[in-house]
């Protein structure tokens, strides 16, 4: 029978590896990451989880040593932070690059100077482009079933991809709400154990990531593309079937109050949460007002979000980082999508170093939506920034 | 002509093991090495160190000899010979 | 949705304390969700923890600006921090203090409660630990949930010295003056 416990994110994050049955864990503690490696080990010292677990020296020896597993095809887990995925960055590359199905919680926290252990997304948004599935969860129940999920497409021989499962730094990791720890049994139907095509076999040898001359990259890096267009069929595959077994339901975009919205503000992450309430009270006074929550955010969803943002008033986008000299990530591939359309659209960054976001930010940034739009003024605002 | 994208596969792999030895190196150098099996002591410094194991044992008389058709000539056994059996010749 | 804000020292328990809590009213059929602040924290800041009840599954993540109820876990931090800052009217303060609820000021709060939490924690546990007594408390002036079901969570969630622990929010419980304002 599943179980409902009211745990943390980080417990939520250990107990989605520790039912996806992962074989090796490598992985280096970091605030606010480290609970998830604590839970890990311990499971794994206690025997409730048959895993092997590397302790490493650092966050790039930990993706190497994941590497390393998961060539020889055992399902791996690993999960860091901030400075810790900064340091792991060459390897996360290699790791997508090399087409192997490794699947990491990325406990969002800002990067330094200065120090600061609290949430936002510019650690993740430097890995855009690393060739992995990115997906960001507004609660604790999705951080694990989108670990589960994630086995799922990863491993997927189309796919052959890695996902970074996103979680918020404190606000989801330390927070304690209910969340169900689905059946172990249930988890092996949907979930059969991983056996890839390719491996490291002593018996059946091969070399992989060699060194190759500019006649062989290009094809490689291609086929890195046709994977993520094969997760946008996959992701949607393995949502369906997930619901199907267990009852919950998760899509690409997660449109909340849409259907007659005038003004849409497009989030991601567990601030979408926050937005949501929002949403309700401006609805009681009678505002057509919705959210469009971007879940996974890699492969991303330009069409989808074409169609339905298309005919809007405004859109407003929600950044929790900054490109500096440029426009902020979402918001340019938010912007990108409506390319040729007369859809206004404004900028909000915020949440930056783990800066509270409230119900009042959120109206206020309603409201700066529908005067933009009667200005017909595309708009850039830091929220929360001091004057 | 190098394979098309369909050819290879899907990750970056080599997946026929040992196909450097297609890639003949013997005719790389301007020297190669010359063995005099009557001073070799079988002492396997020279297999060990040669770069590309283009020394082979000859078990049954104790001695070592060159692989020409993959040793590139860099001279390393020479360097590395205790005995001096070894001489870089003109190829 | 009712919303309490924890203040405690760093070492003192507030965020264990908001767990345990959250872990009891689901028990009782409600939505819960508890949260700590963390500042630069070392043993004996002035620290906060927060916690969320629904009868619907919660979803708004900000922090606790408003509180139906504030849980002081040490009487110190009346004269350092401003403790009923932003709280509803009609709410409920909890102190950890020696005084009478008399003693302690709160003009918009429906009521007022006291318990010595550090005696008892000293005589119980032998140490300071104040945030099983304040749940025990917060039991008695709120009636958000049974001292039964917080000491089940008590017996279940503490880090160490389970049955004690459950037994300083028992007598805590049964010590809490509560003053209607």
């Amino acid at each position: 029978m599943p179980e409902v416990r009211v745990m943390s994110g980080n417990m939520s994050a250990a107990y989605g590896a520790k039912i996806s049955g992962v074989e090796v864990i490598a992985a280096y503690p970091i605030t606010p990451q480290t609970t998830i490696v604590e839970y890990l080990s311990q499971f794994v010292s206690n025997g409730e989880l048959k895993a092997k677990y590397i302790k490493v020296e650092s966050e790039h020896s930990a993706m190497s040593a994941c590497i390393g597993a998961s060539a020889t095809g055992a399902r791996t887990f690993t999960a860091t932070s901030s400075q810790g995925l900064a340091l792991m960055h060459e390897m996360v590359v290699v790791a997508a690059s090399m087409r192997l199905p490794i699947v990491m919680a990325v406990v969002n926290r800002t990067l330094a100077a200065p120090i600061n252990i609290w949430c936002d997304y510019s650690d993740v948004m430097f890995e855009r482009d690393s060739g992995w599935i990115q997906i960001f969860c507004e609660n604790n129940q999705e951080v694990l079933d989108t670990i589960v999920q994630a086995y799922r497409i990863s491993e997927s021989k189309e796919v052959m991809l890695p996902t970074m499962v996103n979680l918020d730094g404190f606000t989801l990791s330390h927070t304690y709400e209910p969340v169900e720890i689905p059946d172990e049994d249930e988890v092996r139907d949907f979930l059969p154990p991983y056996e890839p095509e390719y491996k490291l076999d002593v018996d059946n040898p091969m070399t992989l990531g060699p060194l190759v001359t500019p006649d062989y990259t290009m094809e490689f890096k291609y086929r890195m593309e046709e994977g993520m267009e094969a997760a946008r069929k996959e992701i949607p595959k393995a949502q369906e079937e997930f619901h199907k077994l267990f009852g919950r339901k998760y899509d690409v975009l997660d449109g909340y109050m849409l259907e007659d919205a005038e003004y849409v503000l497009v989030t991601m992450g567990a601030l979408s949460g926050t937005a949501k309430e929002t949403v309700d009270e401006l609805r009681k006074e009678g505002k057509k007002v919705g959210i469009l929550r971007i879940r996974v955010f890699r492969p991303f969803p330009r069409e989808e979000i074409r169609e339905l943002l298309r005919e809007r008033e405004a859109i407003g986008v929600i950044d929790r980082a900054h490109s500096y000299g440029s426009r902020p990530p979402v918001y340019l591939e938010v912007r990108d999508s409506l390319y040729g359309e007369e859809t206004l659209v404004n900028s909000y960054v915020s949440g930056i170093g783990g800066r509270d976001i409230r119900t009042d930010e959120i109206k206020w940034i309603f409201k700066d939506m529908e005067d933009s739009s009667k200005k017909k003024e595309e708009r850039m605002h830091w929220i929360g920034l001091r004057r | 002509m190098k394979e098309g994208l369909r050819e290879l596969p899907p990750l970056p792999a080599i997946l026929d093991p040992g196909n450097s030895t297609r890639n003949k190196t013997g005719g790389w150098g301007a020297f190669k090495p010359n063995i005099d099996k009557n001073k070799c002591v079988y002492c396997l410094l020279c297999w060990i160190y040669c770069p590309d194991a283009a020394i082979s044992r000859l078990e049954e008389e104790n001695k070592v000899e060159v692989n020409y058709e993959y040793c590139k000539g860099c001279g390393i056994c020479s360097q590395v010979c205790p005995v001096k059996a070894i001489e870089m010749v003109r190829r | 949705m009712r919303e309490i804000r924890f203040h405690g020292r760093g070492g003192q328990g507030a965020v264990t304390a908001a767990q345990i809590l959250a872990d009891a009213v689901f028990r009782e059929g409600k939505y819960s969700q508890a949260f700590p602040f963390f500042g630069a924290e070392r043993r004996g800041a002035p620290v906060m923890a927060f916690a969320r009840i629904d009868d619907r599954p919660i979803r708004v993540r900000s922090h606790v600006y408003e509180p139906d109820y504030v849980v002081v876990l040490d009487p110190t931090l009346l004269e350092v921090v401003k403790v009923t800052e932003g709280m509803r009217e009609g709410g409920i303060l909890i102190v950890n203090t020696e005084r009478n609820p008399e003693d302690i000021a709160c003009e918009t709060c429906s009521k007022v409660a006291t318990v010595d939490a550090t005696t008892i924690a000293l005589d119980i546990l032998g140490v300071p630990i104040t945030n099983t007594a304040i749940l025990g408390a917060f039991a008695k002036a709120t009636g958000e949930v049974k001292i039964e079901t917080v000491l089940d969570s008590i017996r279940r969630m503490s880090p160490a010295k389970p049955e004690e622990n459950a037994r300083a929010a028992e007598r805590a419980y049964s010590e809490t003056k509560v003053l209607e304002v």
